[in-house]
């Protein structure tokens, strides 16, 4: 057998034998539901802009999001005066996402982080259980996570706050967009081709229709998905930049070494 | 004047520097007089590899250590800092992230060169030695960089890497006692951590490098023919077959280093989680001693000895011997592979094949460590590991082609492999016998392939002679 039909079979036996090998075991259990895709678009800044206004009016009073600061998060989502916007406005309109005051009773400053109110005590007295930081949700939980874990609630009548809630079980928070969304009643499929599969149908219609809720969520899975790495944002351009000046480099790297190579053999 | 004749033929700065310090000598020693063979081929890129990413992360890590905290209550805070305050913060993380899993990839693939061309042979064992005490130093240096973001993976998984020292018999407690500084993982256990992975090990592993640079510019290197080009010199005692490291192998190494930063890169600004395998999801909370993650799996440069670790349940100190064991393994092999010829080109059949499955099992121990334990994984994982360590033996009997050595070796490992499984075996745990039963081929298979085929093949066992000049 020549060398170089032996180099072949080394370098495909490897793959083939781990491949094989890993084939024939029937598969880890899955567990968990199925997520649905959020659809998450960073460039969609009205989007964005929306989702901030709805963390901020529905979920805020309880989740800070003590990384980020309000006139840094204002900016990424395009409150900022390259996108044709006076000082005034862009200062108006980051004040207006400011819901926390200091303590000299006064709004905190626009550089300020976006601290919550609530106090952990307070919180642990009403509902059992710590209220969770969400600037890093988007990345420990997942885009998709969230955007099924705000669609997810149903009602129990066993909970303490009379909701459950699909992708997170027991879980300890109250269905705060309930009047927007309606409540949702759990039904468990039949058995068979979607075997205990949950199934989630409005009972008591909310504010909103199907449609609506579902733009609702979105945007505020959009705006924690950017909270989570505000780097997204101008990571990739660096990195195609970086990738073609390498390119190029490559190129006169490789001549240089084939010019000092080739008097070798 | 007399006294200190000119010992140097420089002039200038330059030889003003020469001759106090023999700063001519030593580039020609190790650049530009020190003849490589001119036949490396891709496999040999790597540890030049290592080098760049050992710079990397020394470089990223200063910046990375002007705002970390290393306080239990701040360093999780500090790294967000990092990642949203700090001007280009993130993408020094990233580096330094990006570039822990990278120096795994790199040395990998370095360490499997060594073994495939046979690189700790001739003379070459204490580069190797070295080496792997630098392998060593570096996964301690990896486990304490990823406790201080102080996640819930940082937390968690230290708290099993520090319980295996608790499995030591009589001195367990204490000894993990005076590791952690405290009776569980908390602050002082951080701070130490830090103090080790900002200033004692980089030291060690700096200073390793060069001895281990040193030690291999002594004996010369290897190359994936296994000839030793000092064998053959022209009149000026130059290796017929060796070319000055410098500018041949400098100008060589570039466009392979640009490659590897285009990858490096491409994570860096794209991929930086890499699916959750650099920078593991559950790492994103913060550490709660209070709630255990569901699933607790170490980053991916660790399964592998992970998966050892999970495999042998006999006890969890025995669990802790075998895993440390798959390590001390390695450090043994130039006493194991006593074949006289170097790289696997000119070697049999069979040890070819050894190579490649040791290579696929490596790669699935790795896998079965990010996974949960199902009944049929966690066999797998037995199975795995027992060919793990058959590799050793196996090559040790492969030092010499003689087919009364396989046989009596494939009788004497399928023994014990057959032995354990004898001794493992319990009808009552039906659905872990039913595993047993079947998936006893691997280690069975793995052996019969590596002993008994040059039987039934004798062209399996056919060995080549080595040139005396290397080739291509």
């Amino acid at each position: 057998m020549s060398n170089s039909i032996r180099k072949w079979i080394f370098v495909l036996i490897v793959p083939v034998l781990v491949i094989g090998i890993l084939a024939s075991m029937g598969g880890s259990a899955g567990h968990g539901v199925a997520l649905q895709s959020a659809n998450v678009n960073l460039d969609d800044k009205p989007s964005l802009q929306r989702g901030a206004k709805y963390y901020q009016n529905y979920c805020s009073g309880c989740h800070s999001l003590k990384f980020s600061r309000f006139n840094r998060v204002a900016e990424d989502i395009g409150i900022s005066t390259e996108n044709n916007m006076s000082e005034d406005d862009v200062t108006k309109l980051t004040n207006e996402l400011i819901f926390i005051r200091g303590e000299d009773g006064k709004k905190v400053k626009v550089g300020s982080l976006m601290k919550t109110a609530y106090s952990p005590k307070a919180a642990a007295e009403a509902f059992g259980t710590s209220v969770p930081d969400l600037s890093l949700v988007g990345r420990s939980r997942g885009a998709d996570w969230i955007y099924s874990y705000l669609k997810g609630f149903y009602l129990d009548p066993s909970r303490p706050v009379g909701v459950n809630n699909t992708v997170f079980k027991d879980v300890g928070m109250p269905h705060v967009l309930g009047n927007l969304q309606g409540w949702q009643t759990l039904e468990h499929a039949e058995e068979g081709e979607h075997h205990g599969a949950p199934k989630l149908t409005i009972s008591k219609p909310g504010k909103m229709t199907g449609s609506e809720y579902d733009k609702l969520v979105h945007d505020i899975t959009n705006f924690l998905a950017y909270v989570s790495e505000p780097a997204q944002l101008s990571r990739k351009m660096y990195g195609i930049l970086t990738l073609l000046f390498l390119l190029v480099l490559f190129g006169f790297a490789y001549a240089l070494s084939k010019e000092y190579w080739k008097d070798i053999h | 004047m007399a006294a200190y004749p000119r010992t140097t033929e420089a002039t200038g700065i330059l030889g003003w520097v020469d001759e106090r310090f023999p700063i001519i000598q030593t580039w020609k020693d190790h650049m530009s007089e020190y003849y490589a063979p001119k036949n490396f081929n891709a496999w040999y890129y790597f540890g030049v590899l290592a080098m760049l990413v050992l710079v990397i992360q020394i470089v990223s890590g200063i910046f990375l250590t002007m705002h970390y905290k290393p306080d239990a209550e701040l360093a999780f805070a500090s790294v967000e800092y990092i990642m949203r305050d700090v001007p280009g913060g993130w993408f020094i993380r990233y580096m330094h992230s990006t570039g822990a899993s990278a120096f795994f990839i790199v040395v990998y693939f370095h360490m499997f060169r060594g073994i495939m061309y046979g690189s700790y042979k001739g003379k070459r064992e204490l580069v190797w030695l070295i080496g792997m005490a630098l392998y060593l130093a570096l996964m301690a240096e990896a486990f304490m960089g990823y406790m201080l973001p102080w996640g819930q993976m940082s937390f968690w998984g230290a708290q099993v890497i520090i319980n295996l020292f608790q499995t030591i018999p009589v001195v367990g407690d204490s000894l993990s006692i005076w590791i952690r500084g405290d009776f569980v993982i908390s602050d002082p256990t951080l701070n130490r951590l830090f103090a080790f992975h900002v200033a004692a090990v980089p030291l060690i592993l700096v200073a390793l490098v060069f001895v281990h640079i040193v030690a291999l510019h002594t004996v010369g290197s290897n190359n994936p023919d296994g000839v030793e080009i000092k064998a053959l010199k022209n009149e000026k005692g130059i290796p017929l077959d060796g070319v000055p490291f410098h500018p041949y192998y400098t100008v060589h190494d570039i466009p392979a280093i640009v490659v590897f930063l285009m990858a490096f890169f491409a994570i860096i600004f794209f991929a930086p989680e890499m699916g959750g395998y650099f920078l593991e999801h559950a790492n994103f909370e913060p550490a709660n001693p209070l709630k255990t993650p569901e699933h607790i799996a170490p980053v991916w440069y660790f399964t592998p000895f992970y998966t050892v670790l999970r495999a042998v349940t006999l006890s969890p100190f025995m669990g802790t011997l075998a895993m440390f064991g798959a390590i001390i393994m390695l450090f043994l092999l130039p006493w194991l592979d006593r074949n006289p010829i170097k790289s696997w080109r000119y070697r049999n059949t069979a040890h070819m094949l050894n190579l490649a499955i040791f290579a696929a099992v490596f790669m699935i121990l790795g896998y079965l460590g990010v996974k949960a334990v199902t009944p049929e994984y966690k066999e797998l994982g037995v199975r795995m590991t027992e060919i793990y360590f058959l590799f050793f033996a196996v090559i040790l009997i492969h030092s010499k082609t003689n087919l009364s050595r396989y046989v009596i070796g494939f009788i004497v490992l399928a023994a014990v492999v057959v032995g354990i499984d004898f001794w493992r075996y319990n009808p009552d745990d039906a659905v872990s016998a039913g595993q047993i039963m079947w998936q006893w081929i691997w280690p069975i298979g793995y052996l019969a392939l590596t002993l008994l085929l040059p039987l039934m093949m004798r062209g399996c066992n056919a060995e080549q002679t080595v040139p005396e000049r290397v080739t291509s």
